[in-house]
C-alpha cells in the first residue's frame, strides 16, 4: 500500500518533475488531484500543505515536503536503495558527485527554469486557458533560452549527461518544461547536436514515458 | 591550496558563499573578477564556469559555480568545523533551501539589484521594477511571517543553510528604503535580528560596500 501521495494534476510541470522521480525510484504513490479551476489549491486544507498554494506537495507517513526539487532530493535521500541509485551523484556517489548535480540542478532552477516556463506559459497554457499570447516576451525568453542551451550544448559535448556520466536529477529537472517546448518548437532542441542527442535519451526513459502516459490519460 | 572564492564583494552571490565560508570559519582568498572589462567572459574564467557568471568557489579538491551549491558544499564538506549549518530534518531543510532559490530570491533580488547594487556599478535604479515586486513579494512574505511564527529558524530550532542563504539579499534591502517589507512583519523582523547578530555574518558584512 502506497504512504507516497503527491497532490496536484500531471499535466503541471513540476508535478511531472516529482512524478519521474517517484517512477525512476520506483516507489509507489498515490495521485491526488487538486482542483485547481474550483481553487483547492487554495483551500485552507490545502494550504496546510503548501502554504504557497501550489502544487504539488508530498505527505509520506513521516512528514509533508513541498518545492518540486525539495522533493526529489527528499526520495533520493529517503531511498537510497530502490530503483535509480545514480540520481544524486552517479556511480561515484562521493561529494563531488553530488556536488556536480546540486551545481546544474542550480543552473537548471536559476538559468533554464524561468524563460522555460515563461514559454511554456505563452505555447502551451496561454491558448489552453483562453489567455492573449504576448509575441514580445516569447522572442525576449526564447533569446534568453537559446544562450542557456548554447551553455549545455558545449557542455554535452564533453560530458554525456549534464552533471558527469550518469542520468541525475539534474538532467530529470528539464524533463517536463523540454517535453512541451518540444512539442511547440522542436527546433530550440534539436538544433543543437548534443542537446538533440541528451534530449532524445532523457525523453526516452522509461519513467519518464510513464509520466507522459499519465498526461495524456482520458480526464475522469 | 587556499580556498580561493572569484566575484566581487558587490554582488549578492558572492556575498552567499562569503557568508558560508565565514561562518565556518574558513580563510578564503577573494580573487576580484572585472565584469567591466569582461573577465567573466575570457576562456579561463569560462572554463571554471561556462555560463560565465560570478561567483566560483575552488579548493584543493574541485571546482563549483552557482552561489548555493557552493554553499551547500562548504556546509557539507566542512560538516564538522564550526557551526553545523545542516541539523534538520531532511524535508524541512531541502524545503526551505528550494523556497528561498524559487519563491524568495526572484522577486527579492529584483528589487535590491535596482536599490543596493546598480548604484554601486554606476547603473540608474528603475523605481517601477522595485514598486511592482515589492507588490509580489508581500504574498511570499506573508507565508514566511506565518511559518517564523510556529518556527524559531527556517528549518526548525536551529540556524541552518536554508536561513544563510537568505541572508546577502536581506542585508542589502536592510540599507534600502524597501526594508519595511521585512521591518513590518514581526516575526520575519526578529528572525533577521537574531540571525544577522550572528558574529560570523557581522564579520561578512562588515567587508561589503552596502
Amino acid at each position: 500500500m502506497a504512504s507516497v501521495t503527491v497532490y496536484g494534476t500531471p499535466l503541471s510541470p513540476a508535478v511531472s518533475r516529482v512524478l519521474a522521480c517517484l517512477f525512476e525510484k520506483d516507489v509507489d504513490f498515490k495521485l491526488a488531484p487538486v482542483d485547481m479551476a474550483k481553487g483547492q489549491h487554495k483551500s485552507p486544507d490545502f494550504l496546510k500543505l503548501q502554504p504557497f498554494g501550489q502544487v504539488p506537495a508530498f505527505q509520506d507517513e513521516l512528514t509533508t515536503v513541498f518545492e518540486s526539487r525539495a522533493i526529489c532530493k527528499y526520495i533520493c535521500n529517503k531511498y537510497p536503495e530502490k530503483g535509480n541509485q545514480t540520481l544524486m551523484g552517479g556511480r561515484d556517489g562521493g561529494l563531488l558527485a553530488q556536488t556536480s548535480v546540486d551545481q546544474w540542478l542550480e543552473a537548471e532552477g536559476q538559468s533554464f527554469n524561468p524563460p522555460s516556463s515563461a514559454l511554456v506559459f505563452q505555447l502551451a497554457f496561454a491558448p489552453m486557458f483562453g489567455f492573449k499570447q504576448d509575441p514580445a516576451a516569447i522572442e525576449q525568453n526564447e533569446a534568453k533560452l537559446a544562450n542557456v542551451l548554447d551553455v549545455y550544448d558545449r557542455r554535452l559535448g564533453e560530458s554525456k549527461f549534464l552533471a558527469g556520466d550518469d542520468f541525475t536529477l539534474a538532467d530529470l529537472a528539464h524533463l517536463p518544461n523540454g517535453h512541451i517546448l518540444v512539442s511547440k518548437n522542436e527546433d530550440l532542441f534539436m538544433s543543437r547536436k548534443n542537446v538533440g542527442r541528451w534530449w532524445v535519451e532523457i525523453s526516452a526513459r522509461p519513467a519518464w514515458k510513464k509520466v507522459v502516459e499519465m498526461q495524456n490519460a482520458p480526464l475522469g | 591550496m587556499a580556498i580561493k572564492l572569484h566575484g566581487q564583494p558587490w554582488s549578492n552571490n558572492t556575498v552567499r558563499a562569503m557568508t558560508v565560508l565565514n561562518e565556518k570559519g574558513l580563510d578564503y582568498v577573494l580573487c576580484p573578477v572585472d565584469l567591466r572589462s569582461g573577465g567573466h567572459k575570457k576562456p579561463e574564467f569560462l572554463a571554471l564556469n561556462p555560463f560565465g557568471q560570478i561567483p566560483v568557489f575552488q579548493d584543493g579538491d574541485g571546482s563549483v559555480f552557482e552561489s548555493r551549491a557552493i554553499t551547500r558544499y562548504v556546509a557539507t564538506r566542512y560538516k564538522e568545523t564550526g557551526t553545523d549549518l545542516l541539523s534538520a530534518s531532511s524535508a524541512a531543510l531541502e524545503t526551505w533551501l528550494q523556497v528561498e532559490g524559487s519563491q524568495f530570491n526572484p522577486p527579492m533580488f529584483r528589487i535590491i539589484f535596482e536599490l543596493g547594487i546598480k548604484p554601486l556599478i554606476g547603473m540608474s535604479t528603475n523605481m517601477s521594477v522595485v514598486e511592482n515586486e515589492s507588490d509580489k513579494i508581500g504574498k511570499v512574505l506573508d507565508v514566511y511571517e506565518a511559518h517564523l511564527a510556529k518556527n524559531k529558524y527556517l528549518a526548525g530550532d536551529e540556524f541552518t543553510l536554508a536561513d544563510l542563504n537568505h541572508m546577502p539579499e536581506i542585508y542589502i534591502l536592510s540599507k534600502s528604503a524597501k526594508f519595511d517589507l521585512i521591518d513590518s512583519r514581526p516575526h520575519l523582523k526578529a528572525w533577521w535580528e537574531d540571525i544577522s547578530a550572528r558574529p560570523a555574518w557581522k564579520k561578512t558584512a562588515v567587508s561589503l560596500p552596502f
